[in-house]
């Protein structure tokens, strides 16, 4: 299990043990944390599950593709450390993971 | 109603349909601090699933159940939500405010949120019975027709929509043959533009799929019980293994125009997600709900929308803002293609290619004067996103920008 932390936008902390090999999203998903919609359930079509990368883990968390980078492109309230949280597969080594959500996926 | 017992936190929410859409308004209620009791009512033995990867990741083996599962099953537990899987809604009765189970149970709510979505469309033709002839619409579906696909199965798809599209490309990376018979001259007639038909009829007629259109399907022909192939109104017999009909979905309205309900195909609600009885909500693929941007009432399939009308039910409830309305916006996959689109291109006067339809990265705009009302792009992140916006925001554009994709769509939109 990796434990990731989801940062709501107004402060509120939810801390999730996930399981290697869910995305980021799922594990928001699957606890009903507020905030990631997902609506095309990790396609990488519809940029509702933007979220921040802590500064430490930006390395660890990889590079986006061309198509995430071309959604996130065009998403609102994108900051240099804006992901789409579908594109990164959980593993052990990201275990202690902090995103920040923003205040709107629309 | 006074406004406390509107927005009573403690009131008894019953959610008939355990689909993408109710499974989400439970979700949404607790996220907006609703505390009393949830009920959920599914007529299929599984917990909320997505629906989409039925026909494309999950049928060519890419996901798995649980994958597809919205929430995991000790989730519904620890939120309080009560479930009754494998339970039919017979009846509602808004004036004691009860739905009647199939089982026999009566179950009291303080609001009802109706999410009994559409089901597949039937054809009442000789041989619908016959074993083989499938529709795609549940797990159960799915389940059944994974089964029947594989290297050298043949599959014929009545029916060229998106469904029938997508169970195509997927059956050929399963290795099966597929053909799909449609009725009017194009794929996608009713859905898409001239241009996307054209592309998407070529793009699987390279990858192996047989069109046969402007065709009328008169039977099922069968030996000993099984589908053998599908007749032709001009004689013709299609032979198959196995056969999906896939000609669109009739929304499950029976338990609420039966209730007095106004249905225009589709029970009718507001923008708050909300029937003509203040205590009765419907949410997803029944509603025929309003659309701001275009002026009018439709009928939406979509997991967004099941989405959006979720958080609307909950939000009403809950004595919540309303969130911001949203654009419907919709998408496929087919073999390495992204098909996205947003919008509806109603009163739409013109139409405009971006891009290079040969090379599968282009948009088909469509324009009412020099205001985007819908967006279909292929492999075309950009012109989605940005086209998305243009929607929302009602701005105009240079109709010749557009057309030039050497101009990005930054500088199109600003």
């Amino acid at each position: 299990m990796a434990k990731i932390t989801y940062i709501e936008h107004d402060g509120v902390e939810h801390a999730i043990d996930v399981k290697p090999g869910l995305t980021v999203m799922e594990g928001a998903v699957k606890n009903n944390v507020p905030g990631i919609d997902a609506d095309c359930g990790g396609a990488c079509a519809c940029a509702t599950c933007h979220v921040y990368v802590d500064e430490a883990w930006r390395d660890k968390t990889g590079t986006p593709s061309a198509m995430e980078e071309s959604m996130l492109d065009f998403a609102e309230n994108v900051e240099p450390n804006s992901r789409l949280s579908c594109q990164i597969k959980v593993t052990e080594a990201l275990d202690g993971l902090v995103v920040r959500l923003p205040e709107s996926q629309h | 109603m006074s406004q406390t017992e509107a927005h009573d936190l403690d009131a008894r929410v019953v959610i008939i349909g355990g689909g993408h859409a109710g499974g989400s308004a439970a979700a949404f209620l607790r996220q907006y601090g609703h505390t009393g009791k949830i009920v959920l009512v599914g007529d299929e033995p599984l917990l909320p699933y997505q629906r989409p990867p039925l026909s494309k990741a999950w049928l060519k083996g890419e996901a798995d159940a649980e994958s597809l599962q919205l929430r995991p099953d000790s989730w519904y537990a620890e939120a309080g939500v009560s479930l009754r899987l494998g339970a039919t809604a017979v009846s509602l009765n808004r004036g004691a405010r009860t739905v009647a189970l199939a089982s026999d149970e009566t179950v009291p709510y303080d609001h009802l949120i109706l999410a009994t979505g559409a089901r597949a469309r039937a054809l009442p033709i000789p041989g619908a019975d016959l074993a083989g002839v499938l529709a795609l619409r549940t797990a159960a579906d799915a389940e059944a027709l994974k089964s029947a696909l594989g290297p050298g199965k043949r599959l014929a798809v009545v029916g060229g929509g998106y469904v029938g599209l997508e169970a195509a490309a997927s059956a050929r990376a399963l290795g099966a043959e597929a053909t799909i018979i449609e009725r009017e001259s194009r794929v996608l007639a009713r859905v898409a533009c001239d241009t996307l038909s054209g592309f998407f009829q070529r793009y699987h007629g390279e990858r192996g799929v047989v069109f046969v259109l402007d065709a009328g399907v008169e039977a099922f022909e069968g030996e000993a019980g099984h589908v053998t192939g599908v007749r032709l109104s001009d004689g013709r017999v299609i032979a198959c293994d196995v056969v999906l009909v896939g000609v669109g979905a009739v929304p499950n309205d029976e338990l609420a125009r039966d209730a007095g309900l106004e249905s225009a195909g589709g029970v009718v609600v507001d923008l708050e997600a909300r029937t003509a009885d203040p205590r009765v909500f419907a949410i997803g693929d029944v509603t025929h709900r309003p659309l701001p941007l275009y002026d009018r009432h439709f009928r939406l399939e979509s997991v967004p929308n099941a989405l959006e009308q979720a958080k609307q039910a909950a939000a009403a409830i809950t004595g919540r803002a309303m969130p911001p309305p949203e654009i419907p916006w919709f998408w496929s996959d087919q073999y390495d293609l992204k098909l996205q689109i947003a919008g509806l291109p109603f009163d739409a006067d013109r139409q405009l290619v971006r891009g290079d339809v040969a090379a599968a990265k282009f948009a088909v705009f469509h324009l009412k004067g020099d205001l985007v009302q819908a967006v279909e792009a292929v492999n075309a992140p950009p012109e989605f996103m940005a086209g998305k916006a243009l929607i929302g925001k009602r701005t105009p554009i240079d109709p010749d920008k557009l057309a030039n994709p050497a101009i990005s769509m930054k500088d199109v939109a600003a």
